[in-house]
């Protein structure tokens, strides 16, 4: 069975159509489609409650949609047949509470899932594992454990991890809500460098100066459906409808 | 002077607080419990001594105790061994069924649900009865007898409650562990095993390990029930002992008092132990 249809770099990467998800009776996305190219940052903004993690979080799987398409390098995600090996292979994500393996040291966590899922050679992995915690700055934190890490440095540490994948989407959820502000920043950089590099990012944040900074389109949320989008100056400048007009001011 | 300054003054005064603030799970001074404990044991000694000194005439009963001491050590040790036996088999079923308690497919579930329900809401006795009179003397294999004595039952019947109760356990421990775990290995492409034997259950074996304990001390204590049906542990030849003795009243107060000691010197240390691990375990996690 060939899943995935012919897919080539000038298409889009994600492809979203008409996705419907719903909870029971709480339906918290209504037909939601976006186009995600390779190599761009996306940023999604909304209110609370809005289906900003929820849609996010049904690119890669971890929730499953009830009706619409999401298409990620021509795989099909809403596919009851769907490879998720395949699908979370392409797709990394991190978390909003780092979810570090807690019995695990930072460089253990990395070389984890190289080792158990793809079966990689260790003394490559471990190369790399050392060269990912460069990346993000933790030289020197190889042996610690989560619970010796600071928010910020486990955040670090979980990118490291989603990177050792070789994934080709980022997806961030909220990754610097549950960081103190001092530490957000060392963890936005960490993402503006990837980002800078070219990595496919989609990121649900509430950071809206980091938005503006590196983003390459915004899409405002609410109530299960995109309100509005656009790239950062005309959204952040000439935002048209009301209720992002009135998100943006009670933010900014 | 300061001592008329303080004593002279109708304000009320700041005194110097205490400044250790007692813990939970502190539990009594170790040193005044360690001494509580001496003084009761020889308390408990010199009673015996006196009802020794009492009975002219007849052996006194710290010698018949001697003397048998030999003979209910053996039984004691019996009861050790169904413990271990027990918990063994118990351990290891009651792991299975946990880990099917978790399953995703629904049949498997509510079978392992129910099971472990069933007989954890069981008394350990009856359970004991329904496995001695339930399985047979012997399993015959052609024309080979395989013997299927009292006290293999005896383990069977007690290893039942126990799986139900590490079934219980274990479920408890992985459903425990945060979401996240579990969500942060599954976009790291693991697979249900691989998540289940990688990442949450090496953080269950120290939350399951101070119930687990708790658990075998409890066993080995009910381990005496086999003596009602019939295999010779300790209180069963500790019957035998009082009957050979010709029944003596003053003898069975001690006797008894002497196999309580020996399972609170035995279970004492490990239910020590459970709580100083929990605590551990406690701030860590």
């Amino acid at each position: 069975m060939n899943q995935s249809i012919h897919w080539t770099e000038d298409q889009p990467i994600v492809s979203i159509r008409d996705v419907h998800k719903s909870f029971g009776n709480l339906e918290v996305l209504k037909g939601v489609s976006m186009d995600i190219k390779k190599g761009e940052v996306v940023c999604i903004i909304g209110p609370s409650g809005s289906g900003k993690s929820t849609l996010i979080r049904c690119i890669n799987a971890l929730n499953d949609i009830q009706q619409g398409s999401i298409l990620v390098e021509g795989l099909e995600v809403n596919d009851a047949g769907l490879n998720k090996l395949e699908l979370r292979k392409k797709v990394g994500m991190v978390f909003q509470q780092y979810n570090l393996f807690p019995h695990k040291t930072a460089l253990e966590n990395i070389m984890m899932a190289p080792l158990k899922v793809l079966g990689q050679d260790k003394a490559e992995v471990e190369e790399r594992a050392h060269s990912l915690l460069k990346k993000v700055r933790l030289e020197g934190k190889e042996n610690s454990y989560p619970g010796e890490l600071s928010g910020g440095q486990q955040q670090r540490v979980a990118i490291a991890r989603s990177l050792a994948m070789n994934p080709d989407i980022m997806l961030f959820d909220e990754v610097t809500a549950a960081l103190d502000p001092e530490t957000v920043k060392e963890v936005l950089v960490t993402i503006k460098q990837l980002a800078e590099e070219g990595m496919t990012c989609i990121l649900v944040t509430h950071e809206m100066g980091f938005a503006n900074e590196v983003a390459d389109m915004i899409y405002f949320t609410d109530k299960g459906v995109i309100v509005e989008s656009g790239p950062p100056v005309t959204f952040f400048e000439r935002a048209s409808d009301p209720r992002t007009r009135e998100f943006l001011s009670q933010s900014l | 002077m300061k001592t008329v300054i303080t004593q002279s003054t109708d304000l009320p005064v700041l005194l110097k607080a205490r400044t250790r603030i007692a813990r939970p799970g502190d539990g009594p001074d170790a040193r005044f419990f360690n001494a509580r404990t001496l003084l009761w044991l020889l308390l408990g000694l010199s009673i015996l001594l006196g009802v020794a000194e009492a009975q002219n005439g007849k052996e006194s009963v710290i010698t018949v105790l001697l003397k048998w001491t030999p003979l209910l050590f053996k039984g004691f040790m019996f009861n050790i061994l169904i413990s271990f036996m027990s918990m063994l088999v118990g351990t290891l079923t009651g792991a299975a069924l946990g880990l099917m308690q978790i399953s995703l497919l629904p049949p498997v579930r509510a079978g392992s649900w129910a099971v472990t329900q069933f007989f954890r809401n069981s008394p350990w006795l009856v359970l004991l009865f329904f496995a001695m009179f339930m399985l047979p003397f012997e399993f015959r294999i052609g024309d080979i007898r395989i013997p299927f004595p009292d006290w293999i039952k005896a383990v069977i019947g007690l290893s039942l409650p126990v799986m139900a109760n590490v079934s219980e356990i274990v479920r408890g421990a992985i459903r425990s562990i945060p979401d996240g775990q579990w969500e942060a290995s599954e976009s790291l492409a693991f697979t249900r095993r691989q998540q289940l034997w990688s990442i949450i259950l090496p953080q269950c074996y120290k939350r399951m390990l101070p119930p687990w304990m708790n658990l075998y001390a409890i066993l080995t204590m009910a381990t005496v029930l086999a003596s009602i049906v019939g295999v010779s542990e300790v209180m069963t030849l500790a019957g035998q002992v009082s009957a050979a003795e010709g029944g003596r009243t003053d003898l069975l107060a001690p006797l008894y008092a002497y196999l309580l000691l020996w399972f609170f010197l035995y279970c004492y240390p490990i239910s020590k132990l459970t709580q100083k691990l929990e605590r551990r375990f406690a701030v860590k996690i």
